[in-house]
């Protein structure tokens, strides 16, 4: 693993031996880079051998991300990860950062948050990323996706899709159901990284705000469907979601993830014990509850998340949002291009792990 | 006649009364204030009448009648009794006085404005309501007790009074969590313990008004209405913004014990019965979900504008309560000695242990 990342060091280095200019800059570099090892080796006396290692993984990494500038890296690559982490440590422990209304904490979600979840997001599912384009750079949209996987991890994988690769650089507010705000440890999480209550007040309050919203209005029905009914999607509520955009006149982006059906292929449902502990559904899988916790490992499908055309919803007048035809006619078009794209998608995919 | 305003404040031996009535009786077009208690304040109330009346007694019909009010100022609803006082005369006060007052003022031609100081609690607190109320907002679940409930209570008297008398000026203010140098809410005494405690894997949105926006709302809606606004309704009253509960324990430089949910009630009932602060049920619910409001009616209708958010609201209240145990300032010199250290330029990346 560590021999494959040096390679586009080694490279690197070889296309800065032409640059005059950056020479110097990178001899500076790896100067400082000398005089902060031999304290470390001070440090850890034990495993002499490990620090240099640690030290060269986080540089190696940094550089594909930005091979323009070696030096920067370089020279105050880890010192400045280090002051970084160091002011971020500082705020948190004063309590001086700010969250919205909503409880969302924008500076942990993208420092900590994100960070945890990227290794699923590129390693795990390496999720592939189609028609981000098609989110708008600003002003309020409606992102509706299917929902699947028996725990909701193709919602979280979105937000990192939307976070990493919009060029606005864009946050997703997914809206949860009200299961997620009665756990603990689960629900403030969930209201740090953004999310809130799916209801038509929430909603349409975030959407109002300009805010990217996320929503999957298929809720348990689509999330707890068993294995054999993959890709299939259920019916899409009332379509509330579809007069809340309605009334705010934003654009619906109907948005398909191929992936996440397979993760935990649910063949049974203990609707007993999911009655006696309170869920909407117990999942029995291959290997859950059976091998225990090693069973809760998701198996590592490959993903596609494909952001559709716009729908555009601000032709209409508002009394629209009242008119019950009209909403299922939007409701069975957003409905209909999901499904669509999840078939096109289906029959483009290798094979489910690769 | 040509003579200015009457106003008549009830509850006017706490804190946030008498320094109501001190304030509005400043106000040119303000006549006479008469102050009312049941028991006499320690503080002084700047020249105003004081007249002992228990308002749960008729009594407080002849003392309309007889200083011929227009405007009553009813600041009478409250979450702590006051010395010695229980739960029970509390919630009498609460709820029968306010029922007593309404009686009295819907008999008095004179009176043609009525204030109710209520609160933000009468929405509740649960993982099903949206994550900010409006003043129209339905509760998902209605209080089951304590001064909610009250609240919920005085709030349907005061709209059945409103229906009686529609020549009257009804406004009903719903103070978010009132904090401030001498305040003496439920919250401010949780705030006051050495040692937070907290309901595990819950992180609750909390809001603050500061005491000296409270006087000012108070004061716009016993006027008045200036031109364009209108303070006759129900509004919501909060600093901007949002503090979480882990947000003010750190700023305030108080540790928190995060405890079970069967635990906390456990220490909350221990805390109660040792006199220390009113860890009651809705309380708890607030600690654990939390609670924010919409307060554009209160810019747009009403026309005011708070001079101290959530967090200046917060930050003025930790400054009068001395520092904790574990100061900010302490924990941030003690993080800048870390970065400080020579060894640290091949240290870990420290970001994992803010996790």
């Amino acid at each position: 693993m560590a021999d494959a990342k040096v390679i586009p060091f080694d490279d690197d280095r070889s296309r800065a031996g032409g640059g005059a200019v950056q020479r110097p800059q990178r001899r500076r570099g790896a100067g400082s880079r000398l005089k902060g090892e031999p304290a470390v080796v001070r440090e850890v006396q034990p495993l002499p051998g490990r620090p240099i290692k640690q030290d060269d993984v986080p540089v190696t990494h940094e550089e594909p991300e930005a091979p323009e500038g070696p030096q920067k890296s370089q020279d105050g690559g880890l010192e400045r990860r280090i002051a970084g982490g160091l002011a971020f440590l500082r705020k948190r422990l004063t309590g001086d950062y700010e969250v919205d209304d909503f409880g969302y904490d924008a500076e942990l979600t993208d420092q900590v948050l994100m960070s945890l979840l990227r290794p699923v997001y590129e390693k795990y599912f390496r999720v592939e990323v189609k028609g981000i384009e098609n989110i708008p750079s600003e002003g309020g949209a409606l992102i509706v996706a299917n929902h699947s996987g028996t725990l909701p991890l193709d919602g979280l994988m979105m937000q990192v899709a939307v976070h990493d690769h919009h060029p606005a650089g864009r946050h997703l507010r997914l809206l949860a159901a009200d299961l997620v705000f009665m756990l603990p440890v689960v629900n403030e999480l969930a209201r740090k990284a953004g999310h809130t209550l799916a209801c038509a007040e929430d909603a349409g309050r975030l959407l109002s705000r300009g805010e990217l919203v996320g929503v999957m209005p298929e809720g348990f029905k689509g999330i707890g469907k068993p294995f054999g009914e993959r890709y299939k999607l259920q019916r899409f509520g009332r379509g509330g979601f579809v007069s809340t955009a309605l009334r705010q006149g934003t654009p619906i982006i109907p948005c398909s993830i191929v992936g996440a059906e397979e993760i935990y292929p649910m063949i049974g449902n203990a609707k007993t014990l999911a009655r006696l502990l309170g869920f909407p559904y117990f999942p029995v899988t291959p290997t859950f509850p059976w091998l225990g916790p090693l069973g809760a490992i998701p198996l590592p499908t490959k993903w596609t998340i494909q952001f559709g055309e716009p729908i555009p919803t601000d032709g209409y007048p508002p009394e629209a949002a009242e008119d019950p035809m009209l909403m299922f006619n939007l409701t069975d078009q957003v409905r209909e291009q999901i499904q669509h794209t999840l078939y096109k998608l289906l029959v483009q995919r290798r094979s489910v792990f690769f | 006649m040509i003579l200015g305003k009457v106003v008549l404040v009830t509850g006017v031996a706490r804190q946030l009364g008498g320094r109501f009535v001190r304030r509005i009786q400043r106000d040119p077009e303000v006549d006479r204030v008469v102050a009312v208690d049941a028991v006499p304040p320690e503080h002084h109330l700047g020249g105003a009448d004081f007249v002992q009346a228990d308002i749960r007694q008729p009594t407080i019909g002849r003392v309309l009648a007889e200083h011929g009010v227009d405007t009553v100022v009813h600041l009478d609803v409250t979450g702590t009794p006051l010395g010695s006082g229980s739960r029970t005369t509390l919630k009498e006060t609460n709820v029968i006085g306010t029922m007593q007052l309404l009686g009295a003022c819907q008999k008095s031609p004179a009176v043609k404005r009525l204030v109710v100081k209520s609160s933000t609690n009468v929405y509740g607190s649960a993982p099903r309501d949206p994550a900010v109320f409006t003043e129209t907002t339905p509760p998902k679940s209605l209080p089951s007790g304590g001064f909610a409930k009250d609240t919920v209570e005085v709030e349907g008297y005061v709209r059945g009074f409103a229906r009686r008398r529609p020549d009257v000026a009804v406004c009903v203010l719903r103070f978010a969590n009132i904090l401030g140098p001498s305040a003496d809410s439920p919250l401010a005494s949780y705030f006051s313990l050495p040692v937070l405690p907290t309901v595990l894997g819950y992180d609750p949105r909390l809001q603050f008004v500061h005491e000296d926006d409270v006087i000012e709302v108070l004061r716009i809606a016993s006027h008045e209405p200036a031109r364009g606004t209108l303070n006759s309704g129900t509004f919501n009253v909060a600093g901007d913004g949002v503090l979480l509960l882990s947000q003010c324990a750190r700023r305030l430089g108080r540790p928190t014990v995060p405890l079970l949910m069967p635990a906390v009630s456990w220490v909350g009932s221990m805390v109660r019965t040792l006199g220390v602060t009113d860890f009651s049920p809705e309380q708890l619910r607030l600690l654990t979900h939390g609670r924010v409001v919409s307060t554009v009616q209160m810019r747009e209708t009403l026309g005011y504008k708070p001079k101290y958010t959530t967090a200046e609201t917060f930050a003025d209240f930790a400054r009068s309560r001395g520092p904790g145990l574990l100061p900010p300032e302490a924990l941030s010199r003690a993080v800048d000695r870390i970065a400080a250290l020579p060894v640290l330029g091949g240290g870990h990346p420290p970001t994992q242990s803010a996790n």
